[in-house]
Order: structure tokens, then C-alpha cells, then sequence
């Protein structure tokens, strides 16, 4: 048995760390990431884990480091958050066209400027289309059931890719909650033994990282990374199925939540979500059909299989905790309404910008968004597809 | 026994940088390259910084490299080296892997001096073992010909090019030999492929330094130089011997020159067969000839000075 404790978000990702004990990591402390970060290297300082650090200057030199570390051949990790990942931006694709299995923690946090240390989604969705394979988490207990899954996702023969697992910067990273953890030997099973691929340090067969591609083969090498990519969702549910014997929780590309027979629904992303359920049990009660969609795997975006759930809805709401610049609408709004492109009937969408840097998001934003979806359903019109909730006018 | 510094005994190694690589006929850079994995009797892991040793020498699936190699970026080649480095020594203690490898970056002084500067600084902090070496051609050659903080005093570039009012390049070089030094590394030191023999000794002693290790080779590039494409060798030397390229090492905090040239040429013997100082021998800008002489004059005194009391308490 595993045991059932009372931990934070940051406590569980480096608990999933040390149990998946890898070879090396290369990290850079960051607000709200530092504290997974602190408790890893306490493991390293106590003998816990095999783990060689690299206390890198920055960022960007955290994951150079991984992915010279990665390229040498073997199991490597980093956590960040923010202008982190922001000053990790031209690393983030060399690692995916490089093909290297890193994983990296990513705790949300708002972007600058104003500067804010915050939750919300403006760093993974800056980096949504690097290359990386995303796992977004409502709670610390995903948070650790996915960085444990994301080990053999990315490492998977036939992926070889780069994995972020996204949580909530303080509300879920510094939340105390009660979390099931699994035994040590469960998980080092689990994520079994790494399997090197051309790696560096194999001198009989000398290979070359990172060459020159011209325009004679720069689409070809593109087109493969976007075939690779194609893989990914089959490989979550396999590895989410095997997961499930060690854990008996289930996980698939998306939640839904009593979305089966709805005619309204919610999609969110992440810690949002709870508060989301909580609201559709209560128009439920009401004998309103609300349902909601949690996206998991957001990178590749499963768009036929989201689509297909989401199509029959009479109106659906998409709630970004992140904007899109320039008259565009939320990332996640943009990602759904392509989703459902393809359909001749589809749900009457709108958009709204919720819990930017921290921001509450409160029931009643939950409850303003779903009396909307009523309303639209009902009359086949809505007052504006994209607006702020929660923001003072 | 280790193959003896002799040219008869290391024309009998084989070459790991193959012919064929595409860097441009008389360019310093690959015969550095070549000299340095020739020094080695070690297994050698390189990385490299984006430039033009990188774009060169491995394109698509061609790769001139015989020892495992990996470019990722401009910046970050001390950091890459590092990974690998650190990987090395994790899958050892586990005794996964049992072979004696040593780890050497190679970057320009674009991707030195300047961009890679932070990520050379933390890896050499950090004590990585390796040794980051900076074939210094003294401007982002591959980019085409733009001023870096390598560059010397006076230097025509594209981006400072020499002009009525500016002539040339306003400020003095980066001296980055003097501040990896004072990162208190155990080694540190300038070479110069002219003096082949001196370059393979610095590499020899640093692999068996522990610890991370700084090697500046001076790498004449003749399309930035706008020079000869068969002088690299000439002017390397004319670079020793004018004392603009002092062959010195700190090794444990000690300075010690390595090569006193015979007879110390003037400065002008060096800068006339390049075309990017031509400027500096039109009858106005005389001045500068002299602050050059002058700036070498001060450093190579300051070197003697240095390295001379250091004998002093050895003895």
C-alpha cells in the first residue's frame, strides 16, 4: 500500500521525482517552481536519490544542461515557471528537435510585465507549440500521478520527446492537500530502466547532435517531428491504462464531467476545474444539463476526440486563465473552436479570461458563464464571444 | 606510453576532424581543432557553439566529426558540456560506464566573449571537468564580419567599419584570458597555432588538470581579416612575436610565459598584411598605431612583470 498523506503541489512533484529517481538535473530556482527544487535537492544532499545537480546561472543554461545531459544518455528533469520557461524559450524546441525525454515541471505562473508571481497559463501557453508533449493537472494528486506518467511518455521508443507536466502556480503548488502516494518500488517499476538512444557518451559509435539543415531537408525533419507528435495521444492512454494497475486511478487524453447528456459546458484547464465541478452539481440539482471538458493532454491537442465530445452541446464556454494578444481569443477557445471546425452542427462558443495572475476564481464566475450558456442555448444568441470575468471595470 | 609531442609519431594518429568539412581553405579554426584532438591521448566528448566551426562541419547528414559531438546553441556551449559532463559522471558512479572521457567546448569569441559569456562563467564556477576552448578570430565572422568584444582597437567590421569620423573599432578587446583566470580556475591559457608545439603541450597539461580549464587560441580568418588565404600560420606567429598574442599560461594563479619571442616586432609587422587595419596606416590616423603599440607595449610589460616575480618566489 501506498500511503495517503497531507502534502503541497511542489511537495508531490518532488516526491514523484525522487521516487522516479533520475540521473541527472540541471535547475535554476524560480518563484512558485523553487520549492520543487529545495525538496529535490534535499534528496540529493541526504543520499535519497542517485540524482546528479547541476546548479546552473539561469535558465537557459538549466535546460542547456538537460539537454547536453539528455543527449549523453540518460533520465534528466528540471522544474520552472514564467519568465523561466520564457528565457528557456530557444532551448524548449532544440530539446523536442533533438528528440530528447526530458521532463520538466512547469508551475503556471503569470508573465511580465507588470511583473507577478502568480498562477495562470501565460507560460505554458507561450510554449504550447515548442514541440513539448503537455500534461495539465487540476490538483497536486495529478500533479504527481502525471510526472510520474510523463517519464514514460516521453521516453516511449516511438516519441522520444520532451514532456511538461503544468500545475498551478500557489494554488495548487503551495496548497496543502491530501495526496495518495504511491510505494517506491511501484514507481521505480513503473518507470522502469531508461533506455539510451545514440547517446553521446557511447564512443564505439560516435554520432553527431545538432547539425546544419539547409532547405534541401529542414520541412522533412519538421514534418517527422509533427508525424512523431500524431503518436502521442495512443501512448498517454497506454501508459495512463498501466498506471491505473499500480494506482486504480484513471486517466485519459481529457476529463469529462457529467458532459455525457449535456447541453451546456465548461472548458478549463487545471485547478479552475474543481470549482467548475462544483458549480454544474449545483445547475444540475436545478435540472440544468451542465457539463464540463478538463483537457490532460494539451500538446499534441487531441482535437477529433475533444470535438467528438463536445459536439452535440447546445453552448459551450471556454475559459482561458491566459490571453492571446491583438484582438485574438483565449489559446485553449482557439484550440477548442478548431476542434469543433469540422462539424456542420456544432455548440454556440464563447470565451472568457479568467484568474489572470493570480486572480480568485470565484463560483460566481463559474455560475455567470453557465447562466450565459442557458441563455444562449435557450436563444441562439450571446452578447460577445470573448470577455474579462472577474476584472474590475 | 603517450605518443610523443613529435610530428613523425602524431602524423601516425588519425585525424578526428575529417578533411571535407566545408570551413574555408586557409581558415585557423580547423587546424586548431585538429591540433587539440591530436594533443589528446584520452577519448574526447566535444560541444560546440553556434558559428561557423559548427555550420561547417556537420551539415545534414554529413558530419566531419569522428568523436561524439553535439552543437545546440549560439550561447550555450559551456552549459551543454556541462550536462554532458554531469551525465558522464552520474552513469559512473553508477558504474554503468568505465572509460577515462575528457569534455572540450569549442565556441568563437562571439559565442565566448559574448553571448556565451554567462553560460562559460557558471560552468566554470561550477568546476565542470573540461576544457572550453575559444578559437578567437576577433569578430562574428560567420554572421558576416560584425564587431565583437574580441575584436581589437581600430579593426574595420561591418558594424564598425571604418569611416571620417569613426576609424574603425572606438574600444579595446575584451581581455577574457585575464577574467577566466580569475574565475581561479586551475588553468588557464593562450595559444596560438603557430606555435603548434606550445598549443599541444597547454592541451596535454590541461586534460590532466581536474577541473574546469580555459585555452584562448588566436584563429586568423582570412575573410575577415581580409587577408591571404595560405598566411594563418604567418600571422598567427606575426601575432606572437609582435607580443599582440602573448603565449602565457596561470596555472594555480601562477603566470608564466611560455614563448619570449626572440625579438619583439612591431606591432605594424602584424596589423599591414590585414586589410581590415588598412585605414590605420593612412598618415591621420597615425595616433592610433601608436595606442595600439603602446596598449601592447604596457600588457606584454605588465606579463614579464608578472611572470617574472612569480619565478622569483619559485626559485
Amino acid at each position: 500500500m501506498g500511503k495517503i498523506v497531507a502534502a503541497t503541489g511542489n511537495e508531490a512533484v518532488a516526491e514523484a521525482l525522487r521516487q522516479v529517481n533520475p540521473d541527472v538535473s540541471s535547475a535554476y530556482p524560480i518563484t512558485p517552481a523553487t520549492d520543487i527544487m529545495q525538496r529535490f535537492t534535499s534528496f540529493v544532499s541526504n543520499g535519497k536519490v542517485k540524482t546528479e545537480m547541476i546548479l546552473v546561472e539561469s535558465e537557459h543554461s538549466a535546460m542547456s544542461g538537460c539537454i547536453g545531459a539528455s543527449a549523453a544518455g540518460g533520465r534528466v528533469m528540471t522544474a520552472t515557471s514564467s519568465q523561466g520557461l520564457a528565457l528557456m524559450w530557444e532551448e524548449l524546441f532544440i530539446a523536442s528537435g533533438t528528440r530528447l525525454p526530458i521532463v520538466m515541471a512547469l508551475v503556471n505562473r503569470a508573465l511580465s510585465a507588470p511583473l507577478n508571481i502568480h498562477g495562470d497559463h501565460s507560460d505554458g501557453m507561450g510554449a504550447r507549440d515548442c514541440g513539448w508533449i503537455q500534461l495539465w493537472s487540476e490538483n497536486a494528486q495529478e500533479a504527481y500521478d502525471n510526472t510520474i506518467q510523463a517519464f514514460r511518455i516521453a521516453e516511449h521508443m516511438d516519441i522520444r520527446l520532451p514532456a511538461m507536466v503544468c500545475l498551478d502556480g500557489f494554488i495548487v503548488s503551495h496548497s496543502i492537500e491530501r495526496i495518495e502516494y504511491l510505494e517506491d518500488e511501484k514507481v521505480r517499476n513503473f518507470a522502469g530502466e531508461f533506455k539510451q538512444l545514440n547517446p553521446l557518451l557511447d564512443l564505439e559509435h560516435p554520432v553527431s547532435y545538432g547539425p546544419l539543415i539547409l532547405t534541401d531537408y529542414y520541412m522533412e525533419y519538421r514534418r517527422a517531428q509533427d508525424e512523431v507528435m500524431s503518436k502521442v495521444p495512443q501512448v498517454v492512454l497506454d501508459v495512463a491504462k498501466d498506471f491505473e494497475k499500480i494506482s486504480g486511478r484513471k486517466y485519459g487524453l481529457f476529463e469529462t464531467y457529467r458532459l455525457d447528456d449535456a447541453e451546456i459546458g465548461l472548458v478549463i484547464l487545471n485547478s479552475a476545474a474543481g470549482t467548475s465541478k462544483d458549480v454544474i452539481d449545483e445547475f444540475r440539482n436545478r435540472g440544468i444539463k451542465a457539463g464540463l471538458l478538463k483537457p490532460r493532454l494539451y500538446r499534441p491537442f487531441p482535437y477529433k476526440e475533444i470535438g467528438e465530445a463536445l459536439k452535440g452541446l447546445k453552448a459551450v464556454c471556454v475559459l482561458d486563465r491566459a490571453d492571446a494578444f491583438g484582438g485574438s481569443y483565449g489559446p485553449l477557445f482557439i484550440d477548442i473552436a478548431s476542434s469543433l471546425y469540422p462539424y456542420k452542427d456544432k455548440p454556440i462558443l464563447i470565451n472568457k479570461i479568467y484568474g489572470l495572475g493570480g486572480r480568485d476564481y470565484m463560483p460566481a464566475h463559474a455560475e455567470q458563464a453557465l447562466s450565459e450558456l442557458v441563455e444562449a442555448a435557450k436563444t441562439g444568441k450571446i452578447k460577445q464571444i470573448k470577455e474579462y470575468i472577474g476584472v474590475r471595470e | 606510453m603517450a605518443t610523443e609531442l613529435r610530428l613523425k609519431e602524431l602524423s601516425k594518429k588519425d585525424m578526428l576532424l575529417t578533411s571535407g568539412h566545408r570551413m574555408c581553405s586557409g581558415c585557423g579554426a580547423p587546424i586548431i581543432v585538429k591540433m587539440v584532438l591530436l594533443a589528446s591521448e584520452y577519448p574526447i566528448i566535444a560541444a560546440n557553439a553556434t558559428g561557423c566551426l559548427e555550420v561547417s562541419t556537420c551539415i545534414s547528414d554529413y558530419t566531419a566529426w569522428k568523436i561524439p559531438w553535439i552543437h545546440n546553441a549560439f550561447e550555450n556551449a559551456a552549459a551543454t558540456i556541462s550536462g554532458v559532463e554531469t551525465m558522464y559522471r552520474a552513469l559512473k558512479k553508477q558504474g554503468k560506464i568505465d572509460k577515462e572521457i575528457k569534455f572540450i567546448a569549442f565556441g568563437g569569441d562571439g559565442g565566448t566573449y559574448d553571448i556565451g559569456f554567462q553560460s562559460l562563467s557558471g560552468a566554470m564556477e561550477r568546476g565542470h571537468d573540461m576544457i572550453y576552448i575559444c578559437y578567437d578570430n576577433g569578430a562574428y565572422m560567420n554572421t558576416g564580419i560584425q564587431r565583437s568584444s574580441a575584436t581589437p582597437f581600430g579593426a574595420d567590421t561591418t558594424t564598425c567599419p571604418a569611416g571620417s569620423v569613426i576609424p574603425g573599432k572606438p574600444q579595446n578587446r575584451k581581455n577574457l584570458t585575464k577574467i577566466m583566470a580569475a574565475h581561479n580556475i586551475p588553468y588557464a591559457a593562450q595559444a596560438s597555432p603557430s606555435h603548434w608545439l606550445d598549443l599541444m603541450k597547454k592541451v596535454r597539461k590541461a586534460l590532466e588538470i581536474k577541473g574546469p580549464k580555459f585555452l584562448n587560441i588566436i584563429s586568423p580568418c582570412n575573410r575577415g581579416w581580409r587577408s591571404r588565404t595560405d598566411d594563418a600560420i604567418q600571422l598567427s606567429r606575426l601575432a606572437v612575436e609582435t607580443c599582440y598574442w602573448p603565449l602565457y599560461e596561470i596555472e594555480d594563479g601562477v603566470t608564466k610565459i611560455t614563448v619570449t619571442p626572440k625579438e619583439k616586432k612591431p606591432i605594424a609587422d602584424f596589423l599591414k598584411p590585414q586589410g581590415r587595419f588598412k585605414h590605420l596606416f593612412a598618415p591621420e590616423n597615425e595616433w592610433m598605431l601608436k595606442k595600439i603599440q603602446e596598449d601592447i607595449d604596457k600588457e606584454w610589460a605588465g606579463l614579464q612583470k608578472c611572470s617574472a616575480a612569480e619565478e622569483k618566489k619559485l626559485e
